[in-house]
C-alpha cells in the first residue's frame, strides 16, 4: 500500500482494499501501541477546525501525540486570519509549510477538496457541512471490523438526520461497496437521505435500501444501528428543528427484540436519542468506536506520512 | 415581408423554439460583440410552426455547449463561402462549467471565488449535473 502525500477527502478517494489495510494497521496500533510511539517523532499535524469539534479534533491530536509528533492549528475560525477574510486558498499556501499534514473541518460543504487543491502535504477532510466526513468512517469500520471479524453481509439501519448527518453520508457510500451490504433508513420524511446519495448507492452499486420511518419495526432483524442526532447547526430555522428534534430516542426497553450481537454505534455528540440507560447494554459500543478513532487516525497518518516500516 | 439576407461566413442557430432565441442571445452574450449580429423571431417553419433564429456574422469562438441544455432541437450552421460548410448537432453536455451555479447555498463555491465548480450529468433522465465541490444535483434551467 503506497498512499505517501495522498490527500483523503472523500471515502471513495481509496479502495476497498486500501480502506482495509488502514483498518489492520489500526488494529495492529491499538492492541500495541508502545510499538508505534515514535513513529511520527519530528512530524507536525497542522489542524484547520472552521467549525467547533471536540472529538475529531482532540482525537486527531492524541493520534500524532501517541505517534511522537506534535501539533499547531487553530479550534475556531474567530482566532485566526479567516476573521480577516483570508481566502482557504491563501491559508494553506502557508499552512503546507508549517506542517506536515493537514486535517481541516470546515461549515462549507467542499472546502477540503478546494483546500487540497493548494495544498503541498497530504490533507485530510474532517467534516465539511453536511457532505463528508471519511474519518468518521474509518473509525466505524474499525469498530465494526472488531466486533464483527468481516465487514460483509451486515444489515445496516440508520437512524436519525438522514439528510445532513455527514457521517451518515459517509458510511453509506462506503459500506455499499463491501459485499452482502443492505441499509434501513429510519429518518422523519424531512430528513431523508439527499437524492444524489440514494442515486449512488441503488443505481451504481445495487445496494438494496428500506425506507421507514418507525425505529421499532426492523429493530429485530438489523446487526447494526447506527443513531444520529438531529444536528441544530444544519437547520435554517429553530422551527424545523425543534418539530423534528425528538424524532427518535433509543432506550433499553425498545431494545428487547434486538439480536443479541447487534452493535449499536453513534458518532457522538449524543444529546438524547440514546437514553443514558442503554449506555450498560452490552451492544452499546459508541464510547468504545471513538476510543478506536484514535488508532485508525494513527493509522492513517502514518501511512500518508510514508512511514516506513509500520505495516 | 421580413427579408434578412444570409451571411457569407459565420454561425447561424436555427430551429431555435419559438421564443427562446432572446434568453440564448443573452446567455451566449451576443450583446458584446462588434460583429454584425441577427435576431429572428417567429420566423415561419415547417418543422416548428414558428422559429426563432440567430446568424452570427463571422466565425467567432463562442462556447456553444449550453445550447444543448436550451433545447437539443437546434440545429448549428456553420457558414463559409455563403454556403453551409457544416451542421452540428446539439447534445446535452456531460460535463459543464461556467455556465451556472451550483443550487447548494451550503456549498462552498457559494462563497470562494477560487472553487468553480464542474458538474457532471447524470444519467437519470432529467438535465441534472452533479457539483464537484458538494455533490449535490443542480437541474439546468436557463
Amino acid at each position: 500500500m503506497n498512499l505517501k502525500g495522498r490527500h483523503l477527502i472523500d471515502p471513495n478517494d481509496f479502495t476497498l482494499e486500501e480502506l482495509q489495510q488502514i483498518i489492520e494497521l489500526g488494529l495492529k496500533m491499538y492492541e500495541n501501541p508502545e510499538k508505534y510511539s515514535e513513529v511520527c517523532k519530528g512530524k507536525i499535524l497542522g489542524t484547520l477546525f472552521y467549525e467547533p469539534s471536540t472529538r475529531t479534533r482532540l482525537s486527531f491530536e492524541s493520534a500524532m501525540l501517541r505517534m511522537g509528533g506534535t501539533v499547531l492549528g487553530f479550534s475556531d475560525a474567530n482566532t485566526s486570519s479567516v476573521k480577516k477574510g483570508e481566502s482557504i486558498a491563501d491559508t494553506i499556501r502557508c499552512m503546507d509549510d508549517y506542517a506536515d499534514i493537514l486535517v481541516m473541518r470546515h461549515p462549507r460543504e467542499g472546502a477540503p477538496l478546494l483546500a487540497s487543491q493548494f495544498s503541498t502535504v497530504p490533507l485530510i477532510n474532517g467534516g465539511d457541512g453536511g457532505h463528508q466526513h471519511p474519518t468518521q468512517t474509518l473509525t466505524d469500520l474499525i469498530t465494526i471490523k472488531y466486533y464483527k471479524k468481516d465487514i460483509k453481509n451486515l444489515k445496516v439501519a440508520f437512524c436519525g438526520d438522514l439528510l445532513f448527518g455527514r457521517t451518515v453520508h459517509s458510511l453509506l457510500k462506503t459500506l455499499s461497496r463491501f459485499p452482502g451490504i443492505s441499509f434501513v433508513l429510519i429518518s422523519p420524511e424531512e430528513l431523508r437521505i439527499p437524492y444524489h446519495l440514494r442515486d449512488e448507492i441503488m443505481n451504481k452499486h445495487n445496494v438494496e435500501i428500506i425506507e421507514a420511518t418507525s425505529l421499532e419495526e426492523h429493530l429485530c432483524e438489523i446487526d447494526i444501528l447506527y443513531m444520529t442526532r438531529i444536528q441544530k447547526e444544519r437547520f435554517f430555522n429553530e422551527e424545523d428543528y425543534v418539530k423534528l428534534k425528538d424524532s427518535y430516542i433509543l432506550s433499553k426497553g425498545k431494545l428487547k427484540d434486538a439480536k443479541e450481537d447487534m452493535l449499536i454505534l453513534h458518532p457522538l455528540p449524543r444529546v438524547n436519542e440514546i437514553s443514558y440507560d442503554v449506555d450498560d447494554d452490552p451492544r452499546a459500543k459508541y464510547f468504545h468506536q471513538a476510543a478506536l478513532g484514535v488508532y485508525v487516525r494513527m493509522a492513517l497518518m502514518s501511512t500518508l506520512l510514508g512511514v516506513k516500516g509500520i505495516c | 415581408m421580413l427579408k434578412v439576407t444570409g451571411i457569407e461566413k459565420g454561425i447561424v442557430i436555427d430551429h431555435i423554439t419559438s421564443g427562446q432565441g432572446l434568453k440564448i442571445f443573452e446567455k451566449l452574450n451576443l450583446h458584446k460583440l462588434s460583429t454584425p449580429v441577427v435576431l429572428l423571431m417567429n420566423v415561419s417553419s415547417n418543422k416548428l410552426g414558428k422559429k426563432d433564429i440567430i446568424k452570427i456574422q463571422d466565425y467567432l469562438d463562442i462556447d456553444l455547449t449550453v445550447l444543448g441544455l436550451i433545447d437539443p432541437n437546434i440545429t448549428i450552421n456553420i457558414v463559409e463561402n455563403n454556403e453551409i460548410k457544416e451542421k452540428r448537432d446539439i447534445e446535452i453536455p456531460e460535463k459543464v462549467s461556467g455556465l451556472f451555479k451550483c443550487k447548494n447555498p451550503r456549498c462552498i463555491t457559494s462563497v470562494d471565488d477560487y472553487a468553480e465548480a464542474e458538474f457532471t450529468l447524470v444519467p437519470n433522465g432529467k438535465i441534472q449535473y452533479r457539483c464537484s465541490y458538494c455533490e449535490e444535483l443542480t437541474e439546468y434551467k436557463l
